[in-house]
């Protein structure tokens, strides 16, 4: 079973209009938001994006943009109580925030 | 990960100095006593060490341990180059990050094989991680590339990076200051022979990221100890309630506690998909409430008049579990930033307001005011 997250949540943004068509925001994305189709990046499934930035990092026109965060409770009330931005400050296995 | 106290190392308290083998002519230091350093390799840049790709037992150990919380902060190796087989200018570099674990994981899929890996200094942090926090990035791998002396070593330009290295390496900025084109891998190391079988190609299957119920399961013990040390100072305070209460605190309630404890970091965490609900903090809620009841019937508490302490416990223990479960978005694959803040806005207020209620209640009827 896939497992799924929030609706409506990502800040995930693609301008078209940049696009060249590379491919590598398909190729980074752990969850595969994105399709290229006809020379042209689309964004297939925002719902699944977990906003880790990797597209926006690799995208060499800057046509992908993302507010990349950490998706980690801890370090949210970490940030809250501290006043400053959530970081992952944190070590584990395989996955983490 | 979650908790914050196992978290990170400021990079002054836990950066050992390792015993090093060096001389000039050592591209990596490493300890002559690593029993995972099978020799040495000459290349024009010096030695570089080879590193067997057979896991030990103190490998086995040491991942259990720090899959218990035991030393995780320091489970690292050198960065620079290491070699496996025996690799000559043609061979692929692969890279990746040094935590332990990270690098023993790798290893192992690469028997048969010859290549370099290539080890950046992540702290002691997972590829993945790493990269969401910039020290698996763009100018570390620039400067490891120079100070490895790579480009005098392999004749090609090319270098494998594990997918989920991209969140923080911007790959045109590492081909426009080094010359080296990026390829990403796959993202779990088991599939890297596939991927270099193939000439560098991943499967559809290979770049997406799972979050299987073993994922899961090897996560939680860290997450339960560390549950369980806050634990210790809730069981001292119900302890000096105890030496004027009324109603002492007693196994009962420990059971109870702890059944909640157990559903927030372990049972949600392995149900997660069969959990009705998305957002972590309502799942961990459910399974503690239906823990809670469950608990209080058994005890017959309903029948018997213990109205006040099942009213606290139900308002209480789902809140504690909601919380612990909401913890583990810290550990999952797949929650957003943007999710877990709106997750957290309604469900940080209803938990600390429920379980403050809660905790009222059974002190009410502890004291016996």
């Amino acid at each position: 079973m896939k497992l799924r997250y929030l609706k409506n949540v990502a800040t995930l943004y693609l301008a078209v209009e940049k696009c060249i068509g590379c491919g590598r925001c398909a190729e980074v994305c752990p969850h595969r938001v994105f399709r290229v189709e006809e020379k042209k990046a689309k964004i297939e499934d925002r719902d699944s994006c977990m906003e880790c930035g990797a597209c926006a990092r690799n995208c060499p026109v800057n046509a992908v943009t993302v507010k990349a965060g950490v998706g980690c409770a801890q370090a949210v009330i970490v940030g809250w109580l501290t006043g400053t931005e959530p970081t992952c400050d944190c070590s584990s296995g395989e996955a983490c925030c | 990960m979650s908790n914050e106290k196992s978290c990170c190392c400021s990079t002054d308290n836990c950066c050992s100095i390792l015993p090093i083998a060096l001389s000039d002519n050592n591209v990596t230091m490493y300890d002559k006593n690593d029993e995972w350093v099978t020799g040495e390799i000459y290349t024009p840049k010096g030695r570089v060490p080879v590193v067997s790709t057979k896991l030990s037992f103190k490998d086995k150990l040491g991942a259990w341990k720090v899959r218990w919380g035991i030393g995780r902060k320091n489970y690292r190796i050198n960065p620079g180059l290491y070699a496996v087989g025996k690799p000559d200018q043609n061979s692929p570099v692969l890279v990746s990050a040094n935590y332990k674990l990270t690098f023993d994981t790798l290893r192992k899929e690469l028997s048969g094989l010859n290549c370099w890996i290539l080890i950046l200094d992540t702290k002691g942090i997972n590829v993945w991680c790493a990269a969401g926090k910039g020290t698996f990035g763009t100018e570390e791998l620039v400067s490891r590339i120079y100070r490895t002396g790579l480009s005098g070593i392999v004749s090609h330009r090319k270098l494998v990076l594990p997918q989920l290295g991209a969140p923080g390496v911007s790959a045109h900025e590492v081909t426009k200051q080094t010359g080296f084109a990026v390829t990403y891998g796959p993202v779990r190391a088991k599939d890297i022979k596939a991927f270099l079988d193939s000439g560098f190609q991943a499967t559809e299957e290979m770049r997406t990221v799972k979050f299987t119920m073993w994922d899961r399961l090897v996560l939680t013990p860290v997450e339960l100890v560390s549950a369980a040390k806050t634990s210790l100072m809730v069981f001292g305070i119900l302890f000096l309630i105890n030496l004027f209460a009324a109603r002492p605190f007693g196994l009962a309630d420990f059971i109870a506690y702890v059944g909640a404890v157990i559903t927030g970091t372990v049972i949600t965490p392995l149900l997660l998909p069969v959990i009705p609900g998305r957002a972590f903090a309502w799942k961990g809620w459910l399974l503690g409430l239906f823990w809670t009841l469950a608990f209080i019937c058994q005890s017959g508490w309903f029948a018997s008049g213990y109205l006040l302490p099942s009213i606290g416990y139900l308002l209480a223990l789902p809140a504690l579990s909601a919380y612990l479960a909401m913890n583990f978005t810290g550990s999952s694959t797949y929650t957003s930033f943007s999710g877990v803040i709106k997750e957290m806005k309604i469900a940080v207020p209803l938990i600390t307001l429920s379980f403050a209620v809660g905790v009222v209640l059974l002190l009410i009827n502890s004291i016996g005011i």
